[in-house]
């Protein structure tokens, strides 16, 4: 039998909840376990195995000078470095500090902030080191997260589409939440994947996939504050899980 | 072949229609009160018509709203088309399964029962002609889509009033049915009038032992038909293949671009609409691979991606392309347009782009590009 490709999953500053998508393919996990070699993966063993690695999965951003430095190292032990989820695609919530004073918060939250070592920023792994595949989400999708090791396995492109959260709605069927209940909602800019949850059960999309490819928040934006949202929820809806992806980020700070 | 031996007659309530076709065996797909819309899912029962409603339609904008009382058909069409029945969001075409000496390849057989759609509008019935050139048209045929087609009993409704975003008038495509259909119903004041557009819908029709409709009341379905058409606010000018072939360049291109969210809502509301994607997905043993289709849309990047890159990456050159394929050069192509007037882009575009009036703004000054 062929070697198999060592995998590695890494966390930085995240919730362990992409980790967890990971450990949630309980149908998959023996075939996952069988086509690769888990080297690395501190949240389901303790069996940790030296580099170098086939494949990385990096979890979290960077939000540490120490994470900085860590990331350059598993890159340089990584052939494929693949992030997953929106913390290290796009910062995460946590980046909502960029919008902050870091220092002014330290002190007011902790005894003694000189304990705390931190960057005034919460950036994704790829501003930090070359990423080969970003896989989007709050969290990944279990889906999606297969078919990226399906298609890695394979050696072929994974099929990610980078369309809008609009194109879920219709192929499941799930009336617009906006056009018939005047329900602000994200979808239109949203990148799809997530499996159409928020606009299935009649919420609006809290665009935890982050920015689709060409959004236009601004046109959206417009049509939102039309329904009735103040620029401050406006803002708001921009500025969560993926508030430093650069799109969000600009039309968050339009409505500051 | 077509003479229908029975004359219309008068139905006093369309959930008998219902249950006989169920009776007789059909799977009846047709509309039903779901997220506060219609969309069309299979009947249990006739109780699932809807009655008592009517909507309210704009660019952007859908409302449910109590209508006239006891009507079961007073709304116009919503968010879903037919085509989510017969030509699949998604679709399997084929699996493959690894052996030692190659692979095998397994057709993905069609499941399809004998159904019976009922409340087909008249711009639906256009809308499947307008597929049909596509998925099956003599020189092409997409087998299951045509094993659909022919296994379906068309029940159409013709329709009493217009929505605001309707303008098949102007497409020449409704409000009333004239062909395409095995049953018509309209509804009247004291029931359905319901006429026969085939054999087989006027045999059903025969076995439903209801009164035969009289002279008054077949004059009558025609003058509901002329009420609902002046009713009609939008219309799409006549000459838009023309103005929109000679005018690649006018300056309301990079206007519409600005307001367009390239969500690709218009396309998959779209009855006509015919897009895909192909994907294949193999499995992480690699020995089992399967080929999906599933709908795509002039609006995504990856939709013209060839090697190096995609051809149309601006917003304006995806919505000028959406546009004029879908009102000018779809007439170069299969003869028709791809425009069937339902007003779904409108109604269902989240910021209420409005085809109609964009051709109107490239007509009125057309000279200006």
């Amino acid at each position: 039998m062929a070697p198999r490709p060592k995998l590695a999953v890494w966390k930085f500053a995240s919730c362990d909840g992409c980790q967890l998508t990971l450990l949630d393919c309980e149908d998959e996990l023996l075939a996952i376990a069988d086509a690769l070699d888990i080297a690395q993966f501190l949240e389901a063993t303790k069996v940790a195995t030296d580099g170098p690695y086939d494949v990385s999965l990096v979890e979290g951003s960077i939000t540490t000078a120490h994470d900085a430095q860590r990331i350059r190292d598993i890159r340089a032990q990584t052939k494929t470095l693949i992030t997953i989820g929106a913390c290290a695609t796009a910062g995460g919530t946590q980046s909502l500090r960029n919008f902050a004073d870091v220092d002014a918060y330290t002190s007011m939250v902790y005894a003694h902030p000189d304990y705390i070592s931190t960057l005034a920023t919460s950036t994704p792994i790829s501003d930090h080191v070359k990423v080969d595949f970003e896989l989007r989400g709050c969290p990944v999708s279990k889906h999606q997260l297969l078919e990226l090791i399906s298609a890695t396995l394979a050696g072929r492109k994974p099929h990610v589409p980078l369309t809008s959260q609009c194109t879920e709605c219709k192929q499941h069927g799930t009336t617009c939440v906006t056009v018939a209940h005047g329900i602000p909602c994200l979808g239109p800019v949203t990148q799809a994947g997530c499996g159409n949850l928020c606009p299935s059960v009649g919420r609006g999309c809290y665009g935890c996939f982050g920015p689709k490819e060409t959004p236009n928040a601004a046109a959206l934006s417009a049509q939102m504050a039309g329904l009735g949202l103040p620029p401050r929820a406006l803002r708001d809806l921009y500025r969560s899980f993926n508030a430093a992806a650069p799109e969000f980020q600009a039309e968050s700070k339009r409505h500051d | 072949m077509t003479q229908y031996p029975v004359s219309a007659i008068m139905l006093r309530d369309p959930s008998l229609l219902v249950g006989a076709l169920i009776a007789e065996g059909w799977r009846v797909i047709g509309p039903k009160l779901d997220q506060n819309a219609i969309v069309y899912d299979q009947l249990i029962n006739g109780d699932d018509l809807p009655r008592g409603l009517t909507d309210e339609q704009e660019a952007g904008h859908y409302r449910m709203v109590p209508g006239r009382d006891g009507r079961w058909f007073d709304y116009v069409v919503g968010p879903q088309s037919w085509k989510k029945w017969l030509f699949p969001a998604r679709q399997k075409l084929w699996s493959a399964t690894r052996r030692d000496d190659g692979f095998d390849i397994e057709a993905q057989a069609t499941d399809w029962p004998k159904t019976a759609f009922i409340g087909v509008r008249a711009c639906e019935i256009a809308a499947m002609a307008v597929q049909d050139r596509v998925f099956d048209n003599g020189s092409f045929a997409d087998s299951a889509y045509a094993v659909r087609r022919r296994d379906t009993l068309i029940v159409a409704v013709q329709c009493a009033r217009s929505g605001a975003t309707c303008f098949c008038a102007s497409m020449e495509t409704g409000p009333r049915a004239s062909a395409g259909f095995d049953i018509a119903l309209t509804e009247l004041d004291d029931g359905l009038f319901a006429d026969s557009g085939s054999d087989r819908g006027a045999a059903i029709l025969a076995r439903l032992n209801a009164h035969p409709a009289q002279p008054r009341q077949r004059q009558e379905a025609q003058e509901v038909s002329a009420r609902a058409a002046a009713m009609q606010v939008r219309r799409m000018p006549a000459n838009a293949p023309e103005v929109l072939r000679a005018q690649p360049d006018h300056p309301q291109w990079d206007e519409v671009a600005n307001r367009c969210l390239s969500c690709g809502n218009c396309t998959l509301a779209c009855p006509t609409c015919f897009c895909t994607d192909v994907e294949d997905v193999t499995d992480l043993s690699g020995n089992h691979a399967e080929r999906w289709r599933s709908w795509d849309s002039c609006f995504s990047v990856d939709f013209t991606y060839v090697h190096g890159g995609s051809v149309r990456r601006s917003v304006k050159s995806r919505y000028r392309q959406w546009m004029t394929h879908k009102l000018s050069s779809w007439v170069d192509q299969f003869g028709t347009s791809g425009c069937v007037g339902c007003g779904r882009c409108i109604t269902w575009c989240p910021v209420g782009i409005d085809i109609t009036k964009e051709v109107a703004a490239i007509a009125a000054s057309g000279s200006e590009g």
